[in-house]
């Protein structure tokens, strides 16, 4: 997000007048341009100014994964057609003029588009049904898992990042430090292999892959999350046994994100306790875990949970090469298998999609700012 | 005469020597370079020719064969070893033009601010709509699997943080005294960005690129581990990883490539987070917020 731009550097060197930009360019989301208008609530125009700009910036992703998919050297026709088919030219011509392929680029966009919004995501090559019914399917099974592991994360990250900044340059901040820089190296597609390799294979703690034992069979589908759906159901075997599915691919994933939480947990709340006003709280004889939940924790949690936010989008992104692994029958592992045998619409549907939940979390957390966050003026 | 922030100079001059005396920076030099030195003398480490396929298959580790062989009879030490050619190169070459892309972009967009601060800000902001993994390997496989296309597919995604962190470095600078000062003395604006503004932008930029090259790395193999990025005979690591999938008990196709991955990584990480720590706190801050 940009700033107010300052004035240019060659215009008049103006007496100290001018405008400080902070150093670091920008502060937040919130402190966006917007114009001085009067009348509506101020949380009011923030909201529909998010919104509006979360509309333009789905428009540009369908934008983008349209113009990747046109980028593409191979022939879609030969891609979709068998050989016996592809040496009649009527049969050729017929599917580009189903398709739209006979017409301008633009046109086909605007096509393109259109399916969209009415929830046409085209046909996947190796499963023959529509993309969007594919996507349905796997939704759910993803959500959970990147849940479970947000959730992870949060609870780990920030315990480890309040436990480094209260003990900082002690042990226990430097092993954590070292810790969290482990687990942002760690290659997401290998662990998992080896936790499935070692917990499963050899050790048999854990149950294989898949989502609950084949032998429960899955919880009649209301959400699609067989926790959920077993908890509404009244089926305690079967929760459990979604459970015991769901921890090691959820530990695997949120590994990067407790390090990256844990990182910036330890940053923000470093900065805060060294503010006037914790020390007053300290001055005044609060006890010490009221100063922290109540004073430091508070205003650490806005820098928190923008990278929650952002946290989201690597947990996602790291679904598509944990689920293979574990047999999880979500997106990831359908972006997997559409990305290795090169059918583009499904990958596009999986971008598509993917970018527009990370759309709507980011939205959420912008306007999670303000709520947290009484000083964040609403200019 | 050169003008530079006096602040820039003392986090990178003065206080670097402190910083190579912290234990995670000399853990991280010493793991970058061997892996350098790995990477160059390969032909003369290597026990084995990488490619050759006349060892007996899918053999454990033993004395013989330190890290075991693959399905094809093929001596794993000998690939993670030549495998240190292929991505290391790679994934510098990939920052640095991430850095010089990004760089550029963003400090045009910082310095001349208005049209080209918008347009270049916006398409960044798009780019950062996307999830980094999904939009490389969406862009990789439209692009067609290769492991050009796959350096192409994630220089795509890592030039907007560049443009991020240099638009708000550039901005903090532009109305100092001795920019505006340099501007009345009739410098072009090239001259000014060259002379007066580079060098406060500098140590920020390669701090966020050293710790760039641990992800830059990841994701370039997790591409080769998708089958988006390297062809299979080429012993690239994450495409090494995945063959191990395929025969899963033999621990050992996959966990020591996997670990080559995450010791150049964590090398990395472990410089550029002392790095950053020896940067005064200022600079390390604008480094924290612009980093995502």
């Amino acid at each position: 997000m940009s700033d107010t731009p300052g004035p240019p550097p060659s215009g008049g060197a103006g007496p100290s007048s001018t405008r400080k930009e902070p150093p670091s360019g920008s502060a937040g989301p919130l402190t966006t341009r917007t114009s001085p208008r009067r009348g509506a609530h101020p949380l009011a125009r923030f909201l529909v100014r998010r919104v509006l700009l979360a509309v333009l910036m789905a428009w540009g992703i369908t934008l983008v994964t349209f113009v990747l998919t046109n980028l593409v050297p191979g022939d879609p026709v030969a891609a979709n057609l068998g050989q016996r088919a592809l040496g009649d030219p009527a049969i050729v011509a017929q599917w580009r003029a189903e398709h739209g392929l006979d017409q301008p680029l633009w046109r086909q966009y605007l096509l393109h588009l259109q399916g969209l919004l009415q929830g046409d995501l085209g046909t996947s090559q190796q499963s023959h049904r529509p993309v969007s019914q594919d996507l349905a399917e796997f939704v759910p099974a993803t959500l959970e898992l990147a849940g479970a592991a947000i959730l992870v994360s949060l609870v780990l990250g920030v315990a480890f990042g309040v436990v480094a900044a209260l003990r900082r340059d002690r042990l226990s901040d430097h092993a954590l430090r070292v810790l969290s820089l482990i687990g942002i190296s760690v290659p997401t597609f290998w662990l998992a292999l080896v936790a499935f390799y070692v917990f499963f294979y050899r050790l048999q703690l854990t149950p294989g892959s898949g989502r609950v034992d084949a032998a429960l069979g899955l919880a009649p589908a209301v959400t699609g999350m067989q926790t959920v759906d077993a908890l509404l159901a009244g089926r305690w075997d079967i929760f459990s046994s979604a459970v015991a599915h769901l921890v090691t691919p959820a530990l695997v994933l949120a590994l990067y994100t407790i390090g990256l939480l844990t990182r910036f947990t330890r940053s923000a709340v470093l900065e805060v306790l060294g503010q006037d006003y914790v020390r007053a709280a300290r001055a005044k004889g609060l006890p010490g875990r009221v100063v922290l939940f109540r004073y430091v924790l508070r205003s650490a949690l806005v820098p928190i949970i923008t990278v929650a936010g952002l946290a989201f989008g690597s947990l996602l992104s790291g679904t598509v090469l944990v689920e293979a692994i574990f047999a999880w029958p979500g997106i990831g592992q359908y972006a997997y298998k559409s990305a290795t045998t090169l059918d583009l619409p499904a990958v596009m549907g999986v971008g598509l999609v993917v970018g527009v939940v990370y759309l709507v979390i980011n939205l959420v957390v912008d306007v999670l700012y303000g709520v947290i966050d009484p000083r964040v003026r609403l200019q | 005469m050169r003008r530079r922030d006096p602040l820039a100079r003392k986090g990178l001059l003065r206080r670097l020597p402190e910083a190579w005396r912290q234990p995670l920076a000399v853990v991280g030099a010493v793991l970058a370079v061997a892996w350098l030195v790995i990477a160059l003398a390969a032909p003369v480490l290597a026990p084995h020719d990488p490619l050759a396929q006349d060892l007996p298959r899918l053999a454990p580790p033993g004395p013989d064969h330190w890290f075991g062989t693959d399905q094809l009879g093929r001596d794993i030490l000998s690939r993670v070893m030549y495998g240190a050619r292929v991505s290391i190169p790679l994934t510098l070459l990939l920052v640095a033009l991430s850095v010089l892309i990004g760089g550029l972009l963003g400090a045009c967009a910082g310095y001349f601010g208005r049209w080209a601060d918008e347009t270049i800000m916006r398409v960044a902001d798009l780019v950062f709509a996307f999830p980094t993994v999904i939009l490389a390997m969406v862009v990789a496989a439209a692009l067609g699997p290769s492991l050009a296309n796959a350096v192409l597919a994630v220089l795509v995604v890592a030039w907007p943080a560049y443009a991020r962190v240099t638009r708000g470095l550039v901005l903090g600078v532009r109305e100092r005294e001795f920019v505006l000062s340099g501007r009345l003395l009739g410098f072009s604006a090239w001259r000014s960005l060259r002379v007066d503004v580079l060098p406060n932008v500098t140590g920020p930029v390669l701090v966020l690129a050293t710790l760039d090259i641990g992800t830059a790395l990841l994701l370039l193999s997790g591409l080769s581990f998708l089958g988006l990025g390297a062809k299979p005979p080429s012993p690239e690591w994450g495409a090494m990883v995945a063959s191990g999938v395929e025969v899963f008990d033999s621990w050992w196709v996959a966990t020591f490539p996997g670990l080559a991955i995450l010791t150049v990584v964590l090398a990395f990480n472990f410089l550029g987070d002392t790095l950053r720590d020896a940067l005064d706190p200022r600079t390390a801050r604008a480094i924290k917020e612009r980093a995502l």
